[in-house]
């Protein structure tokens, strides 16, 4: 039942997809454009499939500077997030720094850590926290400032401890902004590790994107762009799920009002 | 023998400061809470009663006056109390079972040993079956009892009610207002309650402490001389009539 209305709710968008393809591949064969200036829908298709084997050993690549650079993000931004809430003035002196670093163009930031670091996966990681990093700290700076200070007057009174207090006040109230700062930081997180491998490296998307490129293979560049946005999707819809799943109350709730 | 007092608010006064001003809650309020006793303070609205519980609780320091709790000192250090803030603040992440045995987690009880004390208080508190559902799939007046079963749960003698039935709609009020009767027969721990109902202050209590209008001031002090156990019918009688227009006079 359910899953029917949301495939209804999608058609809209899906014949419009189906259109927009249709119509290209007709524009491109009428018109007789050639393949290094726009390949047809049909070619980027026999790209996708005659290359799949080398697409997907690129991506196992873009994959793992995804997740370790998503994981470390997760870890700093935790970390990090909880010192600020414990000691006011750290936060005071981090915050405003942690926005303004956003304004550091990540293209400009990209080339400095590969001079460091070198053409391998530490700089891919490091780029993929960087964008990261930040919607998660923010999101829970913001969800620890929002807990509630009467449930941690209520937990005093039972002479909880503050260890107590972070666990089963403070970390459970912040993790819908945790979970929504991951959902953001998840669809960066793909796009981090391709700017990294764009300026340079042995494997991975960016640098396959950047030899079909080079080789006007358009199509191969198309066929890379498909996996790329696939790969965000599977990384939203991670950590959708995950946060489903970590948050039961939340679904308790929905069940109630449906029903 | 002595009758031991279990709380004692000292001539307390308190402000609250609020863009600049100076607004003063409480002006020299004292009073007490001996063993065993159900003690309400009745007052309008903003008079500053949540702040005399907090206060009591050690959550907040006055500006002036002091706590003591079994005799000794705690005036602004929070203490080990029963303590049920107005809104019944179960955590919604956690389920009944869990939020009810915070209390005793926090004191060092085992996980298990927890879950197994409040599983056995649970048809009590007329909650037998729900262990495991989540607070918002739960009622209104579940969510309270749930609230007083995680109050009852901290090892203390005295408790300290803000309002606890305020939110409810009267039927459900008046049944649970009968069912703390009947529990807090059966304790008989130590109560300091806080509402602005008259009714459900004369129902419930041996003492009331009237205050007045902000800033809270002792207005009156009212031994309630019902028999208990009280029922329901008691509302009917002229003595319950009596009280409530003393009452009524005092926070006019």
């Amino acid at each position: 039942m359910k899953k029917w209305g949301n495939t209804a709710k999608r058609l809209p968008a899906i014949i419009l997809l189906a259109a927009i393809i249709i119509f290209l591949e007709l524009v491109v064969r009428i018109a007789q454009v050639p393949g290094y200036i726009l390949p047809p829908p049909s070619e980027i298709a026999a790209a996708l499939i005659d290359n799949h084997a080398l697409l997907l050993s690129h991506t196992g690549a873009t994959l793992s500077a995804v997740v370790s650079g998503l994981a470390l993000a997760i870890v700093l931004a935790v970390s990090l997030s909880l010192a600020m809430d414990r000691w006011r003035g750290l936060k005071e002196a981090i915050y405003p720094i942690l926005v303004i670093s956003q304004a550091i163009p990540i293209f400009a930031l990209a080339p400095i850590l590969l001079i460091w670091f070198g053409v391998g996966l530490l700089p891919k990681i490091l780029i993929v926290t960087l964008v990261c990093f930040f919607p998660l700290a923010v999101n829970l700076v913001e969800g620890f400032g929002e807990v509630d200070p009467e449930a941690i007057d209520l937990m005093k009174t039972m002479k909880a401890d503050n260890w107590m207090i972070i666990r089963s006040v403070k970390l459970p109230s912040a993790m819908p902004y945790f979970f929504s700062g991951l959902k953001i930081a998840a669809t960066y997180s793909v796009l981090g590790a391709i700017i990294g491998e764009w300026l340079g490296a042995r494997a991975g998307l960016g640098i396959y994107m950047l030899r079909a490129t080079h080789s006007y293979r358009l199509s191969h560049l198309f066929a890379a762009i498909i996996v790329v946005i696939i790969l965000s999707l599977l990384m939203f819809k991670m950590a959708e799920l995950t946060g489903r799943v970590a948050m039961p109350w939340q679904k308790e709730k929905n069940n109630i009002m449906e029903g | 023998m002595r009758v031991i007092e279990r709380l004692r608010l000292d001539t307390i006064s308190s402000t609250y400061i609020s863009g600049g001003e100076i607004l003063p809650v409480l002006d020299c309020i004292s009073l007490t809470v001996k063993e065993g006793e159900f003690v309400t303070v009745i007052g309008p609205s903003g008079c500053g009663k949540s702040t005399i519980l907090r206060i009591a609780a050690g959550l907040i320091k006055p500006d002036q006056g002091e706590v003591y709790k079994d005799g000794a000192i705690i005036t602004g250090r929070p203490q080990l109390v029963g303590y049920m803030p107005q809104q019944a603040l179960l955590f919604p992440w956690k389920t009944l079972k869990q939020n009810a045995a915070l209390p005793l987690l926090a004191s060092g009880t085992a996980k298990d040993k927890a879950y197994e004390k409040v599983e056995k208080m649970l048809p009590l508190f007329g909650l037998d079956g729900f262990a495991n559902y989540y607070p918002n799939q739960l009622s209104g007046g579940m969510k309270q009892r749930a609230a007083l079963l995680r109050t009852m749960m901290v090892d203390s003698n005295i408790m300290l009610l803000d309002e606890p039935f305020a939110a409810l709609d009267a039927l459900t009020r008046g049944k649970m207002q009968d069912w703390l009767m009947q529990i807090w027969e059966q304790f008989k721990r130590s109560v300091l309650f806080v509402t602005h109902s008259i009714d459900e202050a004369i129902y419930l209590s041996d003492r009331i402490y009237v205050i007045s209008d902000r800033p809270g001031k002792n207005a009156i002090e009212q031994k309630i001389d019902l028999p208990r156990p009280r029922r329901i019918k008691v509302l009917a009688t002229a003595e319950f009539a009596n009280y409530k227009q003393l009452l009524y006079k005092a926070l006019e």
